[in-house]
């Protein structure tokens, strides 16, 4: 049963990756692909921790965490640029 | 363990499985279907509460009833991510109203239009540093 759930959240979570993708290319403004990385780095934590449920390894979390701090960082930076033209001032 | 505690594991993590990957899908969803940047933010902030959240809750009943080991990492991670999904909201709304500002064809307005100037002598603090009379000048805190 979790094999269903785990294929079904496999099958959501690569359909979510590719709606990200399309509001990535289409834009309209930046702030719209900011905040589609934003997402698309959401959704791959979501696959992440999937991976780690599938494969019974504990080790996956920690990708799952830096992953979730590195795109905290790298959304901040880039609208930090945005708005000051300058990461760290 | 019996089969019958493991019958309510499998449910339990299932059902949490397919909730947390339905809200990410639904907030991608979102995110594509919604007219203005202002609505498409609300999305997205939705996957990564209720859906990340409930599946790092169905990694650490996973782990707890199937494995038998007790992990507390992905709540770390569900922490982190609920102090830093405002933050991150909150940067990519001023960058929005920054370029709504400088008139960016491309930052359509929302239904609600161009949000007005807020109330007296201040500003938003989006594009310039803060000077008096700005939240955050340091003048009299």
């Amino acid at each position: 049963m979790i094999g269903y759930a785990l294929a079904f959240g496999f099958g959501a979570l690569g359909l979510a990756l590719v709606l990200n993708l399309w509001r990535l290319f289409k834009g309209p403004g930046v702030a719209d692909r900011i905040l589609a990385l934003d997402t698309m780095v959401i959704n791959v934590i979501g696959i992440i921790v999937l991976t780690g449920i599938a494969q019974g390894s504990a080790a996956s979390f920690e990708a799952a965490l830096l992953l979730a701090m590195v795109g905290f960082v790298g959304t901040v930076a880039y609208a930090k640029f945005l708005l000051r033209g300058d990461v760290i001032e | 363990m019996s089969a019958g505690t493991l019958s309510v594991a499998d449910l339990v993590v299932s059902g949490l499985i397919v909730l947390g990957s339905a809200f990410a899908l639904i907030g991608s969803w979102g995110l594509v279907r919604l007219p203005s940047l202002m609505e498409r933010l609300h999305g997205p902030t939705k996957a990564t509460t209720l859906g990340l959240g409930a599946m790092l809750v169905a990694s650490v009943a996973w782990f707890h009833l199937v494995e038998d080991v007790w992990t507390t990492h992905e709540l770390l991670v569900s922490v982190f991510l609920f102090v830093t999904a405002p933050i991150s909201a909150n940067m990519i709304a001023k960058v929005h109203l920054h370029r709504l500002r400088q008139g960016e064809p491309s930052a359509g307005e929302g239904p609600a239009g161009t949000p007005g100037p807020p109330p007296g002598s201040a500003d938003w603090a989006t594009h310039e540093a803060p000077h008096e009379g700005t939240p955050g000048d340091f003048i009299g805190d």
